[in-house]
């Protein structure tokens, strides 16, 4: 592993570091240590390892969004007027002069027209909303493909689920400040939705908005949820799972030198402080971009709120979408009972189901190691295919939540593609429940049919297209070892165990507590392991390349010095190589 | 730890604590591969030129930042510019762009002029080590001990106690954040004979104006209503509370479209019926008509109303039929309401029964 450095250029190997006097920096940085100490933490962090990869970066997305929504928010409360009260529009915007409107919307409207770079703003406030959840949900979804959710992370991930469900609810305060006739109509419906609660429906809803619907505080409290309350929480929620973070250590792939006792990657200081400050750069510049060319969220066109009007084509934001999907397709039920009534239709899909799904997902982690049992630290991330029952379960969920937020389109739909929206919405009252079912089958089988292909590829070589005639005039496809690096990376993954409850009775044969629970761990074990394909031992390996050899010797007598396919493959340059052998 | 990797000799697996043994040996590291820029001076001057023209071609953004705020006017101009202002298209572009080449340019220069060599750090189980762990429970207890929590039950009730009811204040303040229901939502403003008038401009509504398969928004009268000093009799809250609960929708139909309930057989005239507007589901106005079926359409969640037939539910995730609102005529001819609707109006809640 001797590399010639000679010729390095002085930007990677300069002079070591000589003491010389302190100068300024060095006499502000002792007065600082001097009060703070932190010259000890900086020395072990300023150089901290973070591995290198592309999926690691979709949580940056989230982190640096969020910082432009908190600059981008400060510059719109110097302007919003969070308040109900009416007046008489009298801005630049000619439509709506003379129209009776809340402060909210007045406020909104100045900012979009009469305040220079508001619309600017307002638009990057809202795109980077968008990318912030969107940016959070794609980070979940990768740390949860590659099971970088298992321990030690567990609580990360809780804390990066609150901060998703907290996101949602940031965005829903959010839109619904401008007080517009779309905004007001979520704020109507989320009324209905909170007076479906069985027995504190009503009151909750007279008491959030001082009275009866609308009243005149909603909007003065939804501003302080939104720009004090949320942001609050997520601050203090994103700086726990950023220490976590450091703490941890980031998890890596696996592959050569890479391994669970180690990290490996660039320094903070200087190159993943650059990549990442730059990065915070270009999400800046991308979210103004999008604010200063791509419109988002017109209030003006929609006009102020009035509770006898409505637009058709009415929908949230789209990370509220499939809440509002099951909302559309879930059939009318109502009970009445005991003088009460229970509105089902309400209740299920937009109080329930929400709740419902949000604690799955943050049980996820600890449902896999109670059925695996694992107790063990890690630190390497698996592949999807690797892990197929748990790969299956989130396209699951994901196939759930696709189909569910199409639901939420279906007058969309049904208008764009000249379409029944009866026969969509039944359509999707039995797609959400078999869609979901269908997609796991089929994800679990393909990832397990990729793991045969790595095995394949492990001990059998992988497919040069080159097809040789033997002597007798049979064809075959001629098979090369894949270099050393490669099986490596293939073969360091974990062998799956699955659970068998028999084998946790105790010396007396009887079992033990909870006999019931560990007979469902063990199925759950089965369906979760039992297929999967398990990395090949060392002696497989080795007899694979025995039987490989020996093909190779039998073809070598018969071919003499022709081609051995290597001169095909695209990894090796053909120039100068002699593709018949000498005769 | 922190030494380049071709110093290091290839980690060997000796029994991982995972218990994962891969069936092929760790290769280690792979050596490290210079750059272009590492071995050509000239290749790392000129990734410095670029870097550097990054950064400054973004001050040239930020002057024209400058240039077009105080340039580009906004206003009522604002669809002068691919729809929605100049101002915000050249302002949000060059801020942008002065942005980006920012991050670019470092990126750029991390890439290709800072170290690249990757280094190695070990990992350490999060769990600290057991003496740690004894040293905090040694201090725990004889922290608890010294306190005397254990031994005096009665401080540590009462003190559990009272902080627990401290929860009291905190939500009992809460209670002014709204009055309590009451049965303000069984009622609204509709009166017995209280005009029914057109929506936004307020004039009543005469019957022989209205065509068969006509659908008029309409209020009640109180809506539009002044006083002897010509303030309006409805303001503010009052008046959007008013109107969200009392909106209407009148239609004319063949009368002999209509299945007429039971007991509802003088709440139309000649073939006018009036319904609620406001969505039994979560409480939309509703406003799609589908003239051929009187079929009514929310546009929120589509639940589809039939006003021929008591406003039942046809499709859609509603549970209750829209209310209907008892009509007559007065003695000009114009419409208004025998009585308030016999139901309340809008999405269900517990307490409606």
């Amino acid at each position: 592993m001797s590399v010639d450095t000679s010729k390095v250029a002085d930007s990677n190997a300069g002079e070591p570091a000589t003491p010389k006097k302190p100068g300024k920096a060095g006499a502000v940085a002792n007065w600082a240590d001097e009060r703070l100490g932190l010259a000890g933490l900086a020395k072990k962090n300023l150089r901290k390892v973070f591995p290198d990869h592309w999926s690691f970066m979709l949580g940056e997305i989230a982190l640096w969004s969020f910082v432009v929504l908190l600059l981008s928010g400060v510059f719109l409360t110097l302007w919003y007027t969070p308040s109900m009260g009416e007046v008489e529009y009298q801005g630049s915007y000619n439509p709506l002069r003379g129209v009776a409107m809340s402060e909210a919307y007045a406020s909104s409207l100045k900012l979009s027209f009469d305040v220079r770079g508001g619309l600017l703003m307002r638009q990057m406030h809202h795109w980077a909303a968008l990318i912030f959840i969107a940016s959070m949900m794609i980070h979940l979804l990768r740390v949860y493909f590659t099971g970088a959710f298992r321990k030690p992370r567990e609580l990360n991930w809780v804390i990066g689920c609150l901060l998703l469900l907290l996101g949602t609810l940031e965005g829903f305060t959010g839109y619904s400040l401008p007080d517009d006739l779309l905004s007001g109509t979520g704020i109507r419906a989320a009324d209905g939705f909170m007076k479906s609660m069985p027995v504190v429906g009503t009151y909750m809803s007279f008491f959030l908005f001082g009275g009866e619907f609308p009243g005149e505080s909603i909007i003065p409290r939804l501003y302080t949820v939104h720009v004090l309350l949320i942001p609050g929480i997520l601050l203090a929620l994103i700086a726990a799972h950023m220490l976590l973070l450091v703490y941890h250590k980031h998890t890596q792939w696996p592959g050569p030198g890479r391994t669970e006792e180690n990290v490996v990657g660039f320094p903070m200081l200087p190159v993943y402080a650059a990549k990442a400050g730059g990065f915070f750069f270009i999400v800046f510049g991308v979210s103004s971009i999008m604010g200063g060319l791509l419109s988002i969220n017109p209030i003006w066109k929609f006009g102020p709120y009035d509770p006898t009007k409505v637009t058709a084509g009415s929908q949230p934001d789209w990370y509220m979408g499939w809440p509002d999907g099951a909302l559309r397709i879930m059939p009318g039920w109502e009970s009445h009972f005991l003088g009460v009534t229970l509105s089902w239709n309400v209740f299920l899909p937009i109080i329930v189901l929400p709740g419902l799904m949000f604690t799955i997902l943050l049980l996820l982690p600890f449902i896999e190691s109670w059925i695996s049992g694992d107790k063990r630290d890690h630190h390497l991330l698996e592949r999807p295919r690797n892990a197929p029952t748990r790969t299956a379960v989130m396209v699951a969920l994901m196939t759930f939540y696709g189909l569910m937020w199409a639901a939420g389109g279906n007058d969309i739909i049904a208008i764009k593609l000249h379409l029944s929206i009866n026969q969509i919405t039944y359509f999707m009252r039995g797609a959400v429940f078999i869609g979901p079912v269908i997609a796991f089958m089929i994800t679990r089988r393909w990832c397990i049919s990729l793991q045969r292909h790595d095995e394949d590829k492990l001990l059998h070589g992988y497919e040069t297209g080159i097809i040789m005639r033997s002597a007798e005039g049979g064809y075959s496809e001629r098979h090369l070892p894949i270099s050393e690096t490669s099986a490596y990376t293939l073969t360091a993954r974990e062998r799956n165990e699955v659970y068998s409850p028999n084998a946790a009775t105790d010396s007396n044969g009887l079992d033990e507590k909870g006999g019931r629970l560990d007979g469902l761990r063990g199925r759950l074990s089965t369906l979760m392991y039992a297929d999967n394909v398990q990395p090949p031992t060392a002696a497989e390996v080795e007899a694979a390349h025995h039987h490989a050899d020996d093909a190779h010797e039998l073809q070598a007598s018969l071919e003499g010095h022709a081609a051995d396919g290597h001169q095909f493959d695209g990894h090796h340059s053909v120039d100068g190589e002699n593709l018949r052998g000498d005769h | 730890m922190s030494d380049a990797h071709d110093d290091m000799t290839p980690v060997k697996t000796e029994v991982p604590a995972t218990g994962n043994v891969p069936a092929i040996p760790d290769p280690g590291l792979p050596p490290h591969l210079w750059r272009p820029t590492d071995v050509d001076e000239g290749l790392a001057k000129r990734a410095e030129r670029q870097v550097a023209a990054m950064f400054m071609l973004s001050s040239v953004f930020v002057l024209l930042f400058m240039v077009s705020y105080f340039a580009l006017k906004v206003g009522d101009n604002h669809t002068t510019f691919a729809g929605f202002g100049a101002s915000t298209v050249a302002l949000g572009f060059t801020l942008g762009m002065a942005l980006l080449l920012i991050g670019v340019g470092i990126i750029q220069w991390a890439r290709k002029l800072m170290g690249d060599h990757e280094i190695v750090e070990m990992r350490h189980p999060a769990r600290s080590s057991d003496e740690d762990r004894e040293g905090t429970l040694e201090a725990l207890s004889l922290g608890l001990e010294e306190s005397g929590i254990g031994r005096r039950p009665l401080v540590r009730n009462s003190l559990l106690g009272a902080v627990g009811l401290l929860g009291l204040p905190a939500v009992v303040m809460l209670r002014d954040l709204g009055p309590l229901p009451g049965d303000k939502l069984y009622s609204t403003v509709w009166k017995p004979r209280m005009r029914v008038v057109r929506d936004v401009v307020g004039t009543p509504i005469n019957v022989a104006d209205i065509e068969i398969g006509d659908l008029v928004n309409a209020e009640p009268e109180i809506i539009f209503a002044v006083d002897e000093e010509g303030d309006h009799v409805l303001e503010g809250v009052e008046l959007q509370v008013a109107k969200s609960k009392a909106a209407v929708i009148l239609l004319r139909m063949d009368p002999s479209d209509i299945t007429v309930a039971k007991g509802r057989e003088n709440w139309s005239i000649d073939g006018i019926v009036c319904y609620s507007k406001i969505c039994t589901h979560v409480g939309c106005p509703i406003s799609l008509n589908e003239r051929k079926t009187h079929h009514l359409l929310c546009p929120c969640h589509q639940s589809t109303f039939d006003l021929a037939d008591s406003g039942k539910v046809v499709f859609g995730p509603a549970a209750r039929s829209l209310p209907q609102l008892p009509l007559m005529v007065d003695e000009e001819g114009f419409l208004m309401a025998q009585s308030d609707f016999t139901e309340p109006v809008g999405p269900s809640f517990w307490e409606r029964g």
